[in-house]
C-alpha cells in the first residue's frame, strides 16, 4: 500500500494502525464494516458461482453438466449462501456497521466488542457451511424442511449448526444497533431527524433480535432429532413435521423483510442525494419500515397454503398478508413523489435506486398473486415463486446494496470508480435480470415446478433464454468487481462530498477519521433538509 | 501505529473515570446503552423458549391423556424443592446488586457465590431426577421405552414419547442456561475480588442479575406446565 499521500494530514480508518492484529483485534466499526463487506462479497461470489452453475444445468434438458444429486446440492447450497452468509448480513453487516454510527454522529456502535464478536460468528458459522460442502454437501434446498432434511444422508447436521452460529452474529448486529440508535446520538439528532437509512436499519433490527432465537430453537431440535431422533418433528413419535414448516417460516418470513428492510433504508439515501430534495412524507417512510417489521411476524402461514393449514387460517394469514402491500405502497409512492419536481441526477448510484423502484413494485405485486389463496394453489412451488422473490431479493435488496456500494464506495476507501464501467455493469446486470426472472414468471404460470432437474420438451425455450439472462446478469456483476477493483488501485481520489448530498455521514473527512469526527458535531437540520444545509456541506471537498 | 492513535487520543482525550469506555460521552449513558441491550439480549432468550413452549402447547392439545400420564412420571417434590432453590438465589442476586451499588464489596462475593450454591444445588437435583428418567426408560422419541416397575402408569398413551421429547429439550436447554449463569457468576466474582466495582460502577453485576431472574423466570414457567399441571 502506498503511502506517500496523507503523512501530516488528518489521519483515516485505514492507515492509522497497521498490521494484521489491528484489523483482527480492532474494535472500530468501520474496520469491522469493511471486513464484512470483503465477506459478504466472497459469499456473493460463491453464491453467484451456484447459480450460473445452476442455471447451466436447466438451459438444456436432461444432463447438462451435472447429474440430479449435484444439481440438488447447487440449488441448496445457493440458497443457503445466498440467504444466511450474504442478504441477512450485507446491509446491515457491511454498510450498516460503517455508517449508522457516522449517521448518528457517533464514535462508535454501543458494544464494539459485540460487534467485533459478531464478526467471528459469522466466520465460524460460514466455515461450517463450506465444511458441510467438502463433507458431501446438503440437498434439502434452503428450507430444511423435514422429513427429508431428518432421514437424507448428506451433512444437514453441520449446515444447520452453522447457521445456528449465524444466527448469534444477526442478533448481536440486531442488539448493538437497536442500543446504539437509542443511546449514542448526537445532540440535537431527535428521532425526527434521523436518516431513513437508521430508521430502516433500526426496524430491521428489530426483527433480528425477535425472529432469529426462533429460528435457532428450530435448527436445534432440527440436530437433536437428527442425533438423538427426539421426534417432536417425526409423527412416529408423536410429533409433527408441519410445525417444523411453521417454526422456520416464523422466522424467515420475518427474515424477508431483515432482507428488504435495508434495502429499503439504502434507496431513501439515494434519492433524497440524487433528486436533492426530502424524501416526501419522511415519518411515513419512517413508520412504514415499523409497521412491515411488525407485520412481518404475522404472516408467515402465507408460506404454507398447501401444508394442510385450517381453511379459517389461510384466509387469515392471507388477508394478513394483503396488509403488507399498505406499507411497503407507501414506500414506492413516496419515493416516487419525492421524485416528482427533484433535480435528478442519473449518476450510476441512482440507476440502482431506480432500477429497485422499477423492479421491486413487480415482485411486490406479484406477491399479491401467492397471497391470494385460489392462485397460489396453481402457483405454489412453481418457477412464479422463484421468479417472484428473486425479484424482490435481487431486484430489491441486492439493487439497495450494490447502490449504496457505489454511493459510499468513494466515503468508505477514498477513491472514485469509473463512472462508464459502472453503467455497463449496471445496464447488463439490470438486463440480464430482467431476462432471467420475468421469463420465469411465465415458466411458472405454465406449471413449471421449482427445484426440478429435468422438465419437458415445451419449457425448453423459455428455460434456455433464462439461462442466456442468466449469464449476462454474472457478466454485469463480474463487470462491476473488475470496476471496483481497479477502483481500490487506481482510482482518482475522491472529496469529502462526491455527491453533494446533505446526509450527515459526509461531513466526516474522506475516508472517515479513525473516532469519526474530530469533534462531535452538533445537528441542527435534517438529513434530507437541502434548504437548510450551507454552501460549505453540500460542497464536494 | 503509536504516534497516529496517540493523536486520535489527543483529539479526544477524555475525561471521564476509567471505567467509561472511549465511545461514550458520560456514564449515565454508557449505563443506559449496557442495561438496554441486556434487556434485548433477555428478549431475544425469551423467543428462543417461546419455541419449546409453542411445540408443549401444541402437543398438550392433540395428546391431553398423554400430558396428563407424563406429568404424573415427573417427581413435583423434587421440581419444588428446585422452584424455592432458584427463587431464593434470585433473591440472592438481587441484594448482591444492591450490595454492590452500596460499595460493600465483601457482601457482595458472598450472596454472589450463594447465588452460586443455589445453582449447583439446582443442578444436582436435577441430575437426580434425570437419572430416575433415565433409569424408567422416560426418555424422548426413539429411546422411549418405559421400563415396568420404576414407572407410575402401566399404560403409556400415544404421544408420551413426545412427552418425553419436550421434557428433555427444554429443561436441558434450561440446565445448559444455568450453567452458563455459573460461568458468569463467576466471572462477577473473580472481577468484583479484583476490585473493579464500585459505588459508582456496578453495570456488570445488575446485567448478571438480570440473566439469573430470567433463568429463575424461565424455570417458574417450565415447573406448573410440566410437574403440576395435570
Amino acid at each position: 500500500m502506498s503511502t506517500a499521500v496523507a503523512t501530516n494530514e488528518v489521519p483515516n480508518y485505514l492507515t492509522s494502525e497497521t498490521g494484521w492484529k489491528s484489523w483482527a483485534f480492532t474494535l472500530d466499526h468501520k474496520r469491522i464494516g469493511v471486513m464484512y463487506l470483503i465477506a459478504i462479497l466472497l459469499s456473493f461470489l460463491a453464491g453467484g458461482i451456484f447459480a450460473l452453475l445452476v442455471r447451466i444445468e436447466l438451459a438444456f434438458p436432461g444432463e447438462t453438466i451435472m447429474g440430479p444429486d449435484w444439481y440438488n446440492k447447487s440449488f441448496t447450497l445457493h440458497g443457503a449462501i445466498m440467504v444466511f452468509l450474504f442478504i441477512i448480513p450485507s446491509i446491515p453487516g457491511a454498510l450498516g456497521n460503517f455508517f449508522l454510527p457516522l449517521m448518528l454522529g457517533a464514535k462508535d456502535v454501543a458494544f464494539p466488542r459485540l460487534n467485533l464478536m459478531s464478526l467471528y460468528c459469522w466466520i465460524v458459522g460460514a466455515g461450517l457451511l463450506l465444511y458441510s460442502i467438502f463433507t458431501g454437501a446438503v440437498d434439502t434446498g434452503w428450507t430444511f424442511y423435514t422429513p427429508y432434511s431428518t432421514s437424507t444422508q448428506t451433512s444437514v447436521m453441520s449446515t444447520t449448526m452453522g447457521v445456528f452460529v449465524l444466527g448469534f452474529s444477526s442478533i448481536l448486529t440486531g442488539i448493538n444497533f437497536v442500543t446504539t440508535i437509542h443511546t449514542m446520538r448526537a445532540p440535537g439528532l431527535h428521532w425526527r431527524r434521523l436518516p431513513l437509512f437508521v430508521w430502516g436499519q433500526y426496524a430491521t433490527s428489530v426483527i433480528q433480535v425477535l425472529a432469529t432465537p426462533v429460528l435457532a430453537v428450530t435448527l436445534l431440535l432440527l440436530t437433536m432429532e437428527k442425533a438423538f431422533s427426539l421426534g417432536i418433528f417425526d409423527p412416529k413419535f408423536g410429533g409433527d413435521p408441519v410445525l417444523f414448516q411453521h417454526f422456520f417460516w416464523f422466522y424467515s418470513h420475518p427474515a424477508v423483510y431483515i432482507m428488504i428492510l435495508p434495502g429499503m433504508a439504502v434507496v431513501n439515501e439515494l434519492i433524497a442525494t440524487f433528486s436533492r430534495r426530502a424524501i416526501f412524507g419522511y415519518m411515513f417512510v419512517a413508520m412504514s419500515s415499523v409497521s412491515l417489521a411488525l407485520l412481518g411476524f404475522l404472516v408467515w402461514g402465507h408460506h404454507m397454503f398447501v401444508a394442510g393449514m385450517s381453511e379459517y387460517s389461510t384466509m387469515v394469514f392471507s388477508a394478513l398478508t394483503f396488509l403488507v402491500a399498505i406499507p411497503s405502497g407507501v414506500k414506492v409512492f413516496n419515493w416516487t413523489a419525492t421524485l416528482y419536481k427533484g433535480s435528478i441526477s442519473f449518476a450510476s448510484p441512482m440507476l440502482w435506486a431506480l432500477s429497485f423502484l422499477f423492479l421491486f413494485t413487480i415482485g411486490g405485486l406479484t406477491g399479491l398473486f401467492l397471497g391470494t389463496l385460489n392462485v397460489d394453489v396453481h402457483l405454489h412451488d412453481t418457477y412464479f415463486v422463484v421468479a417472484h422473490f428473486h425479484y424482490v431479493m435481487v431486484g430489491g435488496t441486492v439493487m439497495g446494496f450494490v447502490g449504496g456500494l457505489h454511493y459510499w464506495w468513494p466515503k468508505m476507501f477514498g477513491r472514485m470508480y469509473n463512472e462508464n464501467a459502472a453503467r455497463v455493469g449496471w445496464f447488463l446486470v439490470f438486463v440480464g435480470f430482467n431476462i432471467t426472472f420475468l421469463t420465469q414468471f411465465v415458466l411458472g404460470s405454465q406449471g413449471m415446478p421449482r427445484r426440478y432437474w429435468d422438465y419437458l420438451e415445451r419449457f425448453r425455450p423459455l428455460h434456455g433464454f433464462s439461462s442466456i439472462g442468466a449469464l449476462i446478469l454474472g457478466l454485469g456483476f463480474f463487470v462491476l468487481g473488475g470496476m471496483f477493483i481497479h477502483s481500490l488501485f487506481r482510482g482518482k481520489k475522491a472529496p469529502r462530498n462526491p455527491w453533494g448530498s446533505a446526509g450527515f455521514e459526509w461531513n466526516t473527512t474522506t475516508p472517515p477519521h479513525p473516532h469519526n469526527f474530530e469533534v462531535t458535531p452538533i445537528i441542527r437540520r435534517g438529513p434530507y433538509d437541502y434548504h437548510l444545509a450551507t454552501e460549505e456541506e453540500l460542497a464536494s471537498t | 501505529m503509536s504516534e497516529a492513535s496517540a493523536d486520535g487520543h489527543e483529539d479526544h482525550g477524555h475525561h471521564g473515570p476509567a471505567f467509561l469506555a472511549h465511545h461514550f460521552t458520560t456514564p449515565a449513558q454508557q449505563f443506559d446503552a449496557a442495561k438496554l441491550g441486556m434487556w434485548l439480549f433477555l428478549a431475544q432468550e425469551l423467543l428462543f423458549f417461546s419455541g419449546l413452549f409453542v411445540a408443549y402447547l401444541v402437543f398438550r392439545m392433540w395428546y391431553p391423556d398423554a400430558w396428563s400420564v407424563g406429568s404424573h412420571e415427573l417427581d413435583w417434590k423434587m421440581g419444588t424443592v428446585n422452584t424455592l432453590v432458584l427463587l431464593f438465589s434470585s433473591l440472592t442476586a438481587v441484594l448482591a446488586v444492591r450490595s454492590a451499588q452500596l460499595g460493600e464489596r465483601g457482601k457482595v462475593t458472598m450472596l454472589l457465590l450463594v447465588t452460586i450454591a443455589c445453582a449447583f444445588i439446582f443442578l444436582v437435583v436435577k441430575y437426580f431426577e434425570y437419572q430416575h428418567k433415565f433409569e424408567a426408560g422416560l426418555l424422548p422419541g426413539h429411546y422411549f421405552a418405559p421400563v415396568a416397575g420404576h414407572t407410575h402408569a402401566n399404560v403409556f398413551p400415544p404421544g408420551t414419547a413426545a412427552f418425553f421429547s419436550v421434557y428433555f429439550m427444554a429443561t436441558g436447554v434450561h440446565g445448559l442456561h444455568v450453567i452458563i449463569g455459573i460461568g458468569v457468576l463467576f466471572w462477577m466474582v473473580i472481577r468484583n475480588q479484583k476490585g473493579e466495582f464500585t459505588k459508582d460502577f456496578w453495570t456488570p453485576i445488575d446485567l448478571v442479575a438480570l440473566y439469573w431472574h430470567l433463568v429463575d423466570l424461565i424455570w417458574i414457567y417450565l415447573f406448573p406446565f410440566l410437574y403440576l399441571i395435570d
